[in-house]
């Protein structure tokens, strides 16, 4: 019948089924922690009947017949005969989890129902309390009957507009048992001509039989959505019913129409990023949305830019069309109105790609649950800064690292309530993350009061390793930076949550490979804070433009510590050939970049070059340059585009020239200058 | 009008440009640009007959000198030296050429297989020989020209820059 390519719309469903699960799960640790907010409950419930119907009608079957039995459970809370408890949140978080990995399934287009999830599956029909026997919610009796029920449903026109479509609606109770249309119509106040139709509207109405064993409120359920859409009356199709008459269309003790559009959010639009053509052809959307949301007050702003765009450029090129000198005033004006234009719109079209923290940040919750039960703590969770935004990409991969960072303060930081209790302090740990922004950096901070880094531990264990030799002076800095070497773990049992000595040293390269940097503070007995700095954006990178042989290379400012031009007095030769000078207290080696790029005809003379003096992973650097040429904004482009990865090198820049400079990966060539060390 | 195609479908559109006196053909449809030369970027750690890079409007385009790229020896560049942009599925790259000549129609059946000529000429680029008005065109294998596989193990062959300084 419907010659419409269902696979289409897929992607969206999987997005708007993780968007339900995890308005879900949130829903249900509010309940856990206490809350007896009867619109969580519903909320609840909304998702999964979402859930429920989206993959019935997509036919993921699996997942439709799992989410009608959670349905079915979650039916028996939201009226009241089954309290929340403990054990049924307990049952129901899981049902959330196994529901990920269903759909997950689903998307990869993997055989989905596996014995975990027809085990939960039979856990939580032996849950719902047989059904439908003995069930007695009001207003009537609702036990089905064996002949099924008359249903007469007249939508009312703006029906489609809601988003409800009654050919779904009809699958659904189709899914019920035995559908018998009796009669289709046209409702009072149709237009009388084909002319008059408005085809966004909806003038139709059907009497349908339905035979089976339906239950009254299986059918409430199907017609939740059309609340205040439709008139709907639905009789016993034993008793002809007119007693039991039923008007849903304007009152209903079961939704409210608002609650339709919790789901998703007014004013907020949908605008699909650039992806490759042969990842749109694939129904199979990748774990990574390639979509983003974005509200719909950016999108306005960037509108109004273009029009004073618009405007700026019609005035510049009035008077490019017939200039005189005198007009040099007026001209001056029009440009500094484009630039600034130029700036906001630029401005504007980054913000679209910053999304809140938030997203993340509702992971933890769960997480802190789930490691306070199976590590035996007590952990108080606090978040702050939640709205901060950052760039999209920056933000996904972000993710793993943090979930690590609060593992490991849960695991190693936070100490035993027990062991709290002996040293004085709260039963309780408390675990704070923090986001902001700072400069045109953002800060995430995650900090525990547990006892801090064990620095005996650690020399202890690093010495084993031999990362370090014994005799060896460090100081907190360099102890602090041990946990972050590849193969160390300090736990002295490994437990399945951390201590695998993969860990800090990940989370130092994938921060790294975002262009930012993380350290530790840590007082003992007092408690730890990691500090992960990322750059707000990776597109956009603040650069000093320097001149090295008549080439121009940029150096990121986040690694920039100072420019200085040295005395050849200053520079002392080591042993090998290698170049050092002193600055603040320690002797830094001198890189020289026309060396290391092979650059011709740079300046050599130590004295009439500058050296900048970068920062890496707290290694400084002094690199010589020809000459400083100035501050500038650089938009990176990929070498790799349409080339390869060059050592040294991240990316590339267009100036203002139109001319192509490269960007220095201040952390390659501080490496490249410890290879040839080396060789 | 797919009659006409289809008599065609035997015949290669190929532009043809000069290089060191010897004329070489590249299929036209490879081709998205031709222009004048002008400075490049460059690369550092990049053998040497990849010049550097380019901006195409917003695009960072990798330029080689195909006279150096074939052992010949660089030209000093001229008013009708031209860079012949080139795509390979997603990827461009430009080589820099003598001049541009003609965009010519080949018979496919009139393509020859390149004679092995041992190990005095690299004929790995080359996907045939050709005859145009009495004249040979060598065909350019534009995929094996920039296969980044083949940049590498180019790279594994020239010394490194690291090696260099300490050799010096």
């Amino acid at each position: 019948m419907s010659a419409v390519d269902l696979t289409q719309f897929h992607k969206t469903f999987f997005e708007e089924s993780q968007e339900g699960l995890d308005a879900m799960e949130s829903a249900l640790l509010a309940l856990d922690s206490g809350s007896t907010d009867t619109e969580l409950v519903h909320t609840i419930f909304r998702s999964a009947h979402s859930i429920k119907g989206g993959a019935a009608t997509f036919g993921f079957v699996d997942v439709a017949a799992f989410t009608h039995v959670a349905e079915s459970l979650l039916e028996e809370v939201r009226s009241g005969r089954r309290p929340v408890e403990p054990p049924l949140v307990d049952v129901l978080l899981r049902s959330v989890d196994c529901l990920r990995v269903m759909l997950r399934r689903s998307s990869a287009g993997q055989p989905v129902a596996d014995a975990e999830s027809e085990e939960l599956r039979a856990e939580l029909a032996s849950l719902v309390s047989g059904q439908d026997e003995g069930v007695q919610p009001p207003p009537a009796e609702s036990v089905s009957t064996s002949a099924g029920w008359r249903i007469d449903f007249a939508a009312l026109p703006h029906l489609l507009q809601t988003g409800n479509d009654p050919l779904r609606l009809f699958r659904e109770l189709q899914q019920l048992g035995q559908l018998d249309v009796i009669r289709a119509f046209i409702v009072d106040g149709a237009p009388a001509t084909l002319a008059e139709v408005d085809p966004t509207l909806c003038y139709l109405g059907w009497e349908l039989h339905l035979q089976g064993a339906a239950s009254r409120s299986d059918l409430d359920a199907v017609f939740d959505w059309l609340d205040g859409d439709c008139v709907l009356e639905i009789h016993p199709l034993s008793t002809g019913g007119s007693a039991e008459t039923e008007n849903v269309s304007s009152s209903s003790p079961v939704a409210t129409d608002p609650s339709r559009r919790d789901a998703s959010p007014p004013g907020i639009v949908k605008v699909a990023t650039d992806i490759p053509a042969a990842v749109r052809e694939t129904p199979i959307a990748p774990a990574e949305g390639s979509s983003i949301r974005v509200d719909i007050d950016k999108i306005d702003a960037l509108i109004n830019m273009m029009g004073e765009l618009v405007i700026t450029q019609s005035m510049l090129s009035e008077i490019g069309e017939n200039f005189q000198q005198s007009q040099l005033e007026v001209l001056r004006e029009g440009l500094v109105q484009l630039e600034r234009n130029t700036r906001e719109l630029q401005e504007s079209v980054m913000r679209i790609r910053m999304l809140p923290i938030a997203s993340i940040f509702n992971r933890f919750p769960r997480l802190v649950r789930d490691l306070e039960r199976k590590l035996g703590k007590q952990v108080k969770l606090e978040l702050q800064g939640e709205h901060t935004e950052l760039d999209k990409t920056v933000l996904e991969k972000i993710g793993d690292p943090l979930v690590h960072l609060v593992r490991n303060a849960i695991d190693h930081g936070l100490e035993s309530p027990s062991r709290r209790k002996a040293v004085g302090k709260s039963e309780t740990g408390t675990l704070k993350l923090n986001a902001y922004h700072e400069g045109s950096n953002i800060v995430v901070q995650i900090s525990d009061d547990g006892a801090g880094l064990n620095r005996d531990a650690i020399t202890a264990k690093a010495l084993q390793n031999g990362l370090i030799s014994s005799g060896q002076e460090l100081s907190d800095a360099e102890v602090a930076d041990l946990i972050f070497q590849p193969g160390f773990s300090t736990a002295a049992q490994a437990t399945d949550l951390s201590g695998r000595g993969v860990g800090m040293d990940v989370v130092r390269r994938n921060v790294r490979d975002l262009g930012g940097s993380v350290s530790v503070r840590s007082v003992s007995g007092k408690g730890s804070t990691f500090t992960i700095a990322l750059p707000l954006t990776l597109a956009i990178v603040d650069g000093l433009v320097t001149a090295v042989g008549g080439e121009r290379y940029i150096v990121p400012l986040i690694s920039i510590v100072e420019s200085l031009r040295l005395k050849a007095s200053d520079v002392r030769k080591v042993a090998g050939g290698g170049e050092v000078f002193h600055f603040r207290d320690a002797y830094l080696p001198i890189m020289r970049l026309h060396r290391s790029f092979a650059c011709h005809e740079a300046v050599m003379d130590i004295e009439r070059g500058i050296v900048v003096v970068v920062e890496e992973d707290g290694r400084r650097v002094g690199l010589l340059v020809d000459d400083l040429l100035g501050q500038q904004q650089a938009v990176v482009k990929s070498l790799e585009a349409h080339y390869r990865r060059v050592q040294g090198i991240s990316g590339a820049t267009i100036l203002s020239d139109g001319s192509v400079a490269l960007i220095v990966d201040v952390g390659g060539v501080v490496h490249m200058g410890r290879q040839s060390k080396a060789a | 009008m797919y009659e006409s195609n289809q008599s065609t479908a035997l015949k290669l559109q190929q532009l043809t440009f000069s290089l060191a006196g010897e004329e070489y053909g590249v299929d036209i449809l490879a081709v998205r640009e031709i222009r004048g030369w002008s400075r490049v970027t460059r690369i550092p750690q990049t053998p040497d007959y990849l010049l550097g890079v380019l901006n195409l409007r917003g695009a960072i385009v990798p330029i080689m000198d195909l006279r150096m790229r074939f052992g010949l020896d660089r030209e000093s560049y001229g008013e009708s030296t031209v860079v012949i942009v080139i795509a390979v599925e997603e990827r461009l790259f430009g080589i820099v050429v003598d001049s541009v000549s003609d965009v010519v129609d080949i018979d496919h059946a009139a393509i020859k297989p390149v004679p092995d000529m041992g190990v005095v000429v690299d004929t790995r680029y080359l996907k045939g020989l050709a005859t145009h008005v009495e004249r040979m065109v060598m065909l350019l294998d534009v995929e094996k020209l920039m296969r980044p596989e083949d940049v590498e193990t180019l790279d594994a062959v020239l010394p490194s820059v690291e090696e260099v300084e300490i050799a010096a």
